[in-house]
């Protein structure tokens, strides 16, 4: 028996919107109860939570974890360890690793580390086409029951729109969603930074924002069509927002997110050549961030992720455009998103259902929410410490961030996944 | 919970970019970039270049100034006329220079960039003049060589080109006074990929001209180039209309079959500088060209040759100009006692 005890905490419930003090009781890896001491209960190990919120773990929708392949970046051991300990209880991992994710054995190897490691929760998502190379249909329904929760080409194109069709015909017909990261390759390609003022001024191949309005409509349309179900990560621009804004006004059933650097930086960021900021999409204008956090705000964006991505110090020491695109960052998702809820952008409930509860409906997953009988995935966080994000102190490999040096307040102190307390500042 | 400013109180990565060339008194330590430098920054090596015209018009072109200062060219990209003038200024300041022409192949990565730094600044060399293929090259240079180390930009990718600006403003001074206020001045072509336009315009306005245009297709105009300070002209004969002042940019090769322009020939057909449409241009107009010269593709050869081209003169400056900010550069003061002088 494994019985873990939480007590005495700001019980903050995203899907009831309900705050309370309270205990959390957990045997076997599940919550038995909220509130009323099951009888005949003992504890084997209590938590004090004291003047600490209590929420479910985190969810994120795209986490780079650089293995297969890449594990001079990152491992699966180091980003989940680190996922864990930024109060994440389950990352979703996209495709194109090397190898792809395109058969059953790279989720099976991709699972079994993750399950060896013991910490945050990985799902993953199948290649869409073989190899993400945009010409062959994968195995969809084979990468369904290997446990693939969807289907994605990643940022890889597909540049005939015949074979994307049949792609989602195809993922319709597995009920597999698919998960689409935006991107007219014709229009970034050899682009580094948002086509704006910036990037003219500073002389860097501009990334146009119809490369993603372009591959939205595109896949709008094609979802009509087939009748497929699709959620549209990493959005970076305010005309993106419109067409979903416009395409669920229509009905369509369509989720969308962004990532959380996208509501904190713009182009503005990268008028040093900081490398940091170089990041797919590129950090667009300040009205386009604006714009983003609006759809935040109303709901349009369905939830908020880390796009987490590891490098090697070297992969960012290189003039701008030679620098590798993306940010470490698992460590810095909780705390951008609650300075959300300090700038008064959303409500604290609003920010934990971005994190958890509207993530885990968008996987189909069984997390993201504190109820009896439901997985003792928790995250438990102190909203009133002040502290400084150090890349000394992250435990990601990548050390590769923008933020370092800046001012948070809120912080983890427990993560407890399946019932069990993984992590403890 | 109070909302608390959050912005790093310490830069991300080195110095900010637009001072990095600037040491603590205020005086230039890298030459990277014309943005961010004051005019009196700009007049005052353009006054310097001044001086050093009249030592290149001497019979003993040579100055003892940098005599002991080791200088390396440091060129990542193929180029002739910069990298010889920049020796020549060297020569005539007397310091040793040093060549070294390191081909970078997309394909062959081998060394990176930050070892092939190093390397050379264990030769205990003064000054690196850098020319990339990377916009922000040398920015990220002189971000990482030790600090008694200059770095004079040569051309990095599409970005900056300063010296070659400021030996365009000599040569505007040298014809049009030092007063830029009342002048038009019209550059035309290449935008999108001129690192030599992006630092004129910056050099332009620092030095209050009245009136900066660009004239060029919108293929090959950057998205908002506007917010630089130009106004924008597609059509040649309005865009030079009344100029004092037109500077040609090289249209490349590649450009001109594909898909930034139809052709050479519609190129020239509606941008190719001839004697004819110079007529709109105010009668006194000069004609500049960073060079290499395409002749019947940006300019006919009768404006190349003409007299209102200045096209030569501009080379010959360029010594004079590259004298001044290598002898400013590293004839520093040290920053610990050095005051406020001139």
């Amino acid at each position: 028996m494994n019985r873990l005890l939480v007590s005495n905490g700001l019980i903050l419930d995203p899907v009831t919107q309900s705050v309370k003090t309270s205990n959390v009781y957990i045997a076997d890896g599940n919550i038995i109860a909220i509130d009323h001491e099951p009888a005949g209960f003992e504890a084997d190990r209590s938590i004090d939570a004291t003047g600490l919120i209590i929420s479910p773990g985190l969810v994120d929708l795209s986490a780079r974890l650089r293995e297969p392949g890449l594990d001079f970046k990152a491992d699966i051991h180091s980003e989940v360890t680190a996922a864990a300990s930024a109060g994440i209880t389950t990352l979703c991992c996209p495709p194109d690793t090397d190898p792809v994710i395109d058969e059953p054995a790279v989720v099976e190897l991709i699972h079994r580390k993750a399950a060896n490691a013991a910490h945050t929760h990985v799902v993953t998502l199948g290649a869409l086409t073989r190899g993400l190379e945009g010409h062959l249909l994968s195995e969809m329904a084979t990468l369904k029951a290997a446990g693939c929760v969807g289907v994605s080409n990643s940022r890889r194109p597909v540049a005939n729109t015949l074979i994307l069709r049949r792609a989602y015909s195809y993922a319709a017909s597995c009920g597999i969603t698919i998960f689409i990261e935006p991107d007219e390759h014709w229009l970034s390609t050899g682009g580094c930074a948002h086509d704006g003022k910036v990037a003219t001024r500073l002389g860097l191949q501009g990334i146009p924002v119809s490369a993603e309005t372009v591959a939205i409509s595109r896949a709008l349309e094609l979802i009509l069509e087939t009748g497929a179900r699709a959620h549209f990560g990493r959005l970076s621009s305010a005309h993106g927002v419109e067409l979903i804004r416009r395409a669920k006004e229509r009905g369509m059933a369509i989720t969308a997110d962004v990532s959380a650097h996208q509501l904190f930086l713009s182009e503005m960021d990268i008028n040093s050549f900081n490398s940091m900021c170089h990041v797919l999409p590129p950090l667009r204008s300040q009205r386009d961030m604006e714009a983003l956090r609006e759809a935040v705000k109303d709901g349009v964006i369905d939830a908020i992720c880390s796009d987490h991505q590891p490098h090697e110090p070297d992969a960012k020491q290189a003039p701008f455009a030679s620098t590798e695109p993306g940010i470490s960052s698992l460590e810095s998702l909780l705390p951008l998103t609650l300075r959300l809820v300090h700038e008064q952008v959303v409500p604290t409930y609003t920010a934990l259902s971005l994190l958890s509860t509207q993530p885990a409906a968008i996987l189909g997953i069984e997390a993201g929410v504190l109820a009896a009988n439901r997985p003792a995935d928790i995250c438990i966080y102190d909203p009133e410490q002040d502290w400084q994000l150090d890349t000394s102190t992250m435990l990601s490999r990548g050390k590769n961030t923008p933020f370092a040096g800046w001012n948070f307040q809120g912080k983890v102190r427990h993560t407890i996944i399946d019932g069990r307390l993984v992590y403890t500042s | 919970m109070a909302n608390r400013p959050t912005r790093p109180t310490d830069p991300l990565i080195g110095n900010d970019s637009w001072n990095i060339q600037l040491d603590s008194n205020g005086k230039l330590k890298h030459f990277l970039t014309i943005e961010g430098l004051g005019s009196d920054m700009l007049t005052s090596i353009l006054d310097t270049a001044e001086s050093f015209a009249n030592v290149n018009e001497q019979r003993v072109k040579k100055v003892p100034l940098l005599r002991g200062k080791t200088i390396v060219n440091l060129f990542f990209e193929a180029s002739t006329r910069t990298r010889t003038t920049f020796e020549l200024a060297a020569k005539r300041l007397s310091a040793d220079i040093l060549n070294i022409n390191i081909s970078t192949s997309a394909t062959t990565k081998g060394e990176s960039l930050l070892d092939t730094l190093q390397n050379l600044q264990a030769m205990l060399c003064d000054m690196f003049i850098v020319r990339h293929s990377d916009s922000g090259a040398a920015h990220f240079i002189a971000g990482n060589v030790a600090p008694h180390i200059s770095v004079i930009n040569a051309g990095d990718g599409r970005h900056a080109h300063p010296t070659q600006a400021m030996l365009d403003m000599f040569t505007i001074r040298r014809n049009k006074g030092r007063d830029f206020g009342g002048l038009r001045v019209a550059i035309v072509g290449d935008l999108l990929h001129s690192r030599v336009a992006r630092s004129q315009i910056h050099a332009l306005n620092i030095l209050n001209t009245g009136d900066v245009r660009v004239i060029a297709p919108r293929t090959l105009l950057p998205t908002d180039i506007e917010d630089m300070g130009v106004s924008i002209y597609t059509d040649l004969e309005a865009g030079i209309k009344d100029a004092d002042v037109i500077i040609m940019l090289r249209l490349q090769k590649e450009r001109m079959q594909g898909a930034f322009l139809p052709s050479e020939h519609e190129y020239y057909s509606q941008y190719g500088l001839t004697e004819e449409r110079l007529r709109v241009a105010r009668d006194d107009a000069i004609v500049m060209h960073p060079g290499p010269i395409n002749r019947g593709v940006e300019i006919e050869s009768r404006v190349a040759d003409g007299e209102r081209s200045v096209i030569l003169d501009q080379v010959t400056y360029g010594i004079s100009v590259r004298m001044a900010v290598m002898s400013m550069v590293l004839g520093r003061e040290p920053e610990q006692n050095a005051t406020e002088a001139n």
